[in-house]
């Protein structure tokens, strides 16, 4: 068995890397690129820490084969912040306190931003029925939910002025 | 002005404590930087993997690993015969004794395999893929025995015997031969007959729950590396260094000296992280292949090895007068241990009938060992179990009565001067105000619909001190370092920089919180019991303090006055000395600079067993809607009120009751271990295991009460365990008033409350 060659857009920059045919893109994220920010806590697609955005769509890197990535976009918690500055989402999670372990927190957010993306101004039952993929076993998701909504309230506000 | 500065616990305005600043580590949390168990790497580092029963019971006729050793890449296999065969130990680890034998048996099993995914051997391999080969052609020859996990069927006479050592304790007379039953315990007081007698209604019911996991999201995940000098090295996801390095000395026989233990960043506990599973095989793997081995289990292993709680049976007999008081309580225990003595149905005896004042009862708990994952601690351990039951019966006996379930529990709670059903004398506690907090909330008023009901459940538990230690050193420019022994689980970190911000008088962002490896702080027991915020933060305080009394030292040196002259305020020195009025006060900042000619560095230490730690107690109302078609339940509305002493950072103290319900809503609703006939788990994953998703629940409002803990510098109780305990029960007796029929088993799956709908 060979090692096969793949070539993509990682948080903007250009990477490439060898992967085994049967290695998942998070095994490549966290063990190729070491972009740990990408949490493993199933592998089966059913606790979205994994959670990455490729080519605009939310996935969880668990279910995506690492050979898959040629040519693609792909973004991961790591690119979340831009030019030092926190991501919206990210300031509104340490505001309300809406991370205790910080584990599913990588995934949390990254789905979020696919959340705003796809729809600025969700109702609370959105944001909780969007963000049912991602499992946090600490918070309840009560300040996770109010986090997500006030920086989706703040994105609005940001974008009108 | 609070409750805790009206009690005089502490007289000056407090600026740090009690704000909700941004936590000290929660930049690198929000970036993906923060390093997990996982996320630590070394050079030259292999991948170990462990290889599993697949059978529940089973007795190891022979293991062959020649065919392993024989892969390509395959540095290391081990087995049983790499570890000392220990004698059997108790030892006092963290929230409860674990015996070292068992602990030993339970990394890596000798002669029996007790359950399916108990460990028997493992291996370390340049890459997964040879890992994963080596562990295929290991070749174990099993005799399959019958195997027994259900509690009761464990107990009887003709049950299959895990281990023929194991002889019942607490009985009168010992018991001529082996049982599954490890212990009988019993609390009594009173006359339980007499007290019945009394009773004008007395009820008896018997409740279930199943097994559940702590269901932390990151799995359990470690790398050692044992060096040719015998100098070993752990980094590993814990709720204590501390804990993994006496674990890891005490199974491979090595001195605590010669192993450091640093923490990663632990990506949840909830007490299944209080003990060692993969630590002393990375090591024993790592000195055989003389490289540093990781391993991470899969979320598989995690629930067939890791973990759970206890499943148990419940038996409740109570009494009562027309009035409403209780008179008597006979409470019986069953609880699962696993495959090893040590369910935590000690702690469920002990908390059973916390919340109540009752003259009259009788506590007998049962611990039972079952093929099953040996169990481990699990928020406020054995407490939600005996709650859901006792709580149910109370909540019949409101019904019964035609009282409020509220105004019931106010005529029998326990109050200052009370001995608790355990034993000492409650002081300081907080309970009726509890339940006067939700008596009060508008939840507690507000309308219902049709297929709704309204429950109300409380609970309780001890909360725990200990050792703990922490160092506070004061850097030249007068920020500070704040460190200490105790893994950051849920936001500890900025407890203890906001308590020695307080006592320094500096902002908290000039005060940077770390955790220390084992080698590089004092001794400090686990993160566990709801201890760290109480004992560690006793230990901060006293630290800063200690810091503080320097300072004034050494401004009244530089003064040339008495020491008494020279105070402390706002994070500088004062001169008192009404003949020196032209003296400015002195800053941290300006005395860290001057240390050199005033003593040197300005640092200090302290370690203590904290004591005093005050019991918390929670008063919950949880409202539900059952769909009459499908038997679903959904959570409506949820309201917690808990005594806290005094919440530190309060919206950490809002988490941990928040998180703490969730759990319980899962626990009540969804959660079981299932097994098929033969033992093994069939739902080892988070479909078939389901936790509570975002979309399962409502808003859960917190309400903080604050009846100061005078043990404490600022008041605080622990939070943590608390609020998983009411929810049990405040779930299934609002399910009882929205359907009229009493769900005496857990979880309240769909499929069970559409039959008790259908035959009603």
């Amino acid at each position: 068995m060979k090692r096969r060659h793949v070539s993509a857009i990682v948080n903007g920059d250009p990477v490439e890397f060898l992967t085994w045919p049967g290695s998942t893109l998070l095994d490549a994220l966290r063990d190729e690129l070491l972009l740990t920010g990408s949490k493993e806590g199933c592998s089966s697609g059913d606790c979205g820490a994994c959670s990455v955005i490729v080519d605009g769509r939310l996935v969880c890197s668990c279910l995506m084969l690492a050979a898959e990535a040629e040519g693609r976009r792909i973004e991961t918690i790591e690119g979340m912040a831009e030019d030092g500055a926190l991501h919206p989402l990210q300031r509104k999670f340490l505001e309300h306190a809406a991370l205790q372990c910080g584990f599913c927190t990588p995934g949390l957010l990254v789905a979020a931003k696919a959340l705003l993306e796809a729809n600025p101004e969700p109702t609370e039952s959105e944001a909780r029925y969007w963000l049912a993929g991602n499992l946090c076993r600490c918070t309840g998701y009560d300040k996770v939910i109010r986090a997500v909504m006030d920086a989706a309230a703040e994105m609005r506000q940001a974008r009108r002025l | 002005m609070s409750e805790v500065l009206d009690r005089g616990v502490t007289e000056v305005e407090l600026k740090v404590v009690g704000t909700r600043p941004i936590r000290p580590d929660g930049t690198e949390k929000v970036t993906g930087a923060a390093m997990f168990g996982a996320d630590f790497s070394m050079p030259g580092m292999l991948v170990g993997k462990i290889k599993r029963s697949p059978h529940a019971h089973a007795r190891i006729v022979s293991i062959d690993t020649r065919r392993a050793r024989a892969v390509p890449g395959v540095k290391a296999v081990v087995t049983a015969a790499d570890f000392p065969d220990l004698a059997s130990e108790e030892y006092e680890g963290g929230e409860s004794a674990s015996n070292l034998r068992d602990l030993s048996l339970n990394c890596m099993a000798r002669a029996k395999a007790l359950y399916d995914g108990h460990a028997v051997a493992a291996v370390a391999a340049v890459s997964a893929a040879a890992a994963a080969e080596a562990i295929d052609l290991i070749e174990i020859e099993y005799e399959v025995l019958p195997h027994v996990i259900d509690v009761e069927e464990a107990m009887a006479h003709d049950a299959p015997v895990l281990h023929a050592h194991l002889f019942t304790e607490g009985l009168e007379t010992r018991p001529l031969s082996p049982s599954n039953i490890a212990q009988k315990n019993e609390l009594a007081r009173g006359d339980l007959p007499a007290g019945f007698a009394a009773a004008d209604v007395v009820m008896e019911h018997r409740y279930t729950t199943a097994a559940v996991h702590q269901g932390y999201i990151e799995p359990h995940a470690c790398v050692a590396s044992f060096a040719p000098d015998g100098q070993c090295q752990v980094w590993s996801s814990s709720q204590g260094q501390f804990m993994v390095r006496t674990y890891c000395a005490k199974v491979l026989d090595l001195e605590a000296s010669n192993i450091r233990v640093t923490p990663a960043e632990i990506g949840g506990g909830f007490g299944g992280k209080t003990t060692v599973y993969l630590e002393p095989v990375a090591l024993a793997l790592s000195r055989q292949a003389g490289a540093p081995v990781k391993m991470v289990m899969s979320r598989e292993d995690v629930f067939r090895a890791t973990g759970p709680t206890s499943g148990a049976v419940i038996e409740i007999k109570l009494g009562a007068t027309r009035e409403g008081e209780i008179t008597a309580a006979d409470v019986v225990l069953k609880y699962q241990a696993g495959a090893f003595p040590g369910s935590p149905v000690g702690a469920g005896s002990m908390t059973a009938l916390a919340c109540y004042d009752i003259a009259n009862f009788r506590i007998t708990g049962y611990d039972v060992v079952t093929n099953s994952p040996k169990v481990a601690a699990y928020r406020a351990p054995g407490a939600p179990i005996a709650a859901f039951a006792v709580e149910s019966a109370v909540d019949e006996m409101a019904l019964e009565l035609g009282m409020d379930p509220i105004v019931l529990r106010e005529r029998n709670a326990v109050k200052d001067g009370v001995k608790a059903a355990y034993g000492p004398t409650y002081r300081n506690i907080g309970y009726l105000e509890t339940l006067e907090a939700i008596r009060d909330h508008p939840h507690y008023a507000a309308p219902l619909g049709p297929n709704q009901g309204r429950g109300v459940a409380v609970g309780f538990w001890f909360n725990v001190g200990g050792e703990s230690t922490a160092a506070v050193h004061i850097n030249e420019d007068g920020t500070a370092v704040v460190v200490t022994g105790n893994p950051d689980i849920g936001g500890s970190r900025a407890s203890m920089a906001m308590m020695a911000a307080e006592v320094l008088g500096l902002p908290i962002e000039k005060v940077r919180p770390i955790v220390a490896d084992t080698a590089s702080i004092g001794f400090s027991m686990l993160t566990g019991g709801s201890r760290t915020t109480f004992a560690t933060g006793m230990a901060v305080t006293q630290a800063a303090q200690k810091i503080v009394a320097e300072l004034r030292r050494r401004a009244a040196q530089i003064w040339n006055v008495d020491p008494e002259k020279a105070e402390w305020r706002n994070g500088a020195a004062v001169c008192l000395d009404p003949a020196k009025p032209e003296i400015e006060p002195l800053s941290l900042a300006a005395l860290a600079g001057r240390s050199a000619r005033t003593g040197g560095p300005i640092t200090a230490e302290v370690s203590l067993t904290a004591q005093g730690a005050g019991p918390g107690f929670g008063a919950h109302i949880c409202d539900v809607e059952v769909d009459p078609e499908t038997g679903h339940v959904t959570i409506l509305r949820y309201t917690a009120a808990q005594d806290v002493g005094r919440a530190i950072h309060p919206a950490y103290v809002e988490g941990q009751i928040q998180g703490g319900v969730a759990q319980g809503i899962g626990w009540a609703l969804n959660e079981e271990y299932v097994f098929d006939r033969l033992g093994r788990m069939e739902n080892a994953g988070f479909l078939d295991y389901r936790v509570p998703v975002a979309s399962d629940l409502p808003m859960i409002e917190p309400i903080i009460v604050e009846v100061a803990n005078p043990r404490h510098p600022f008041g605080a109780k622990g939070v943590g365990e608390v609020p998983i305990v009411p929810p049990l029960a405040a779930v299934a007796n609002a399910v009882r008033r929205a359907i009229g029929v009493r769900m005496t088993d857990l979880p309240l799956s769909p499929p069970k409350i559409r039959a008790v709908i259908d035959a009603r």
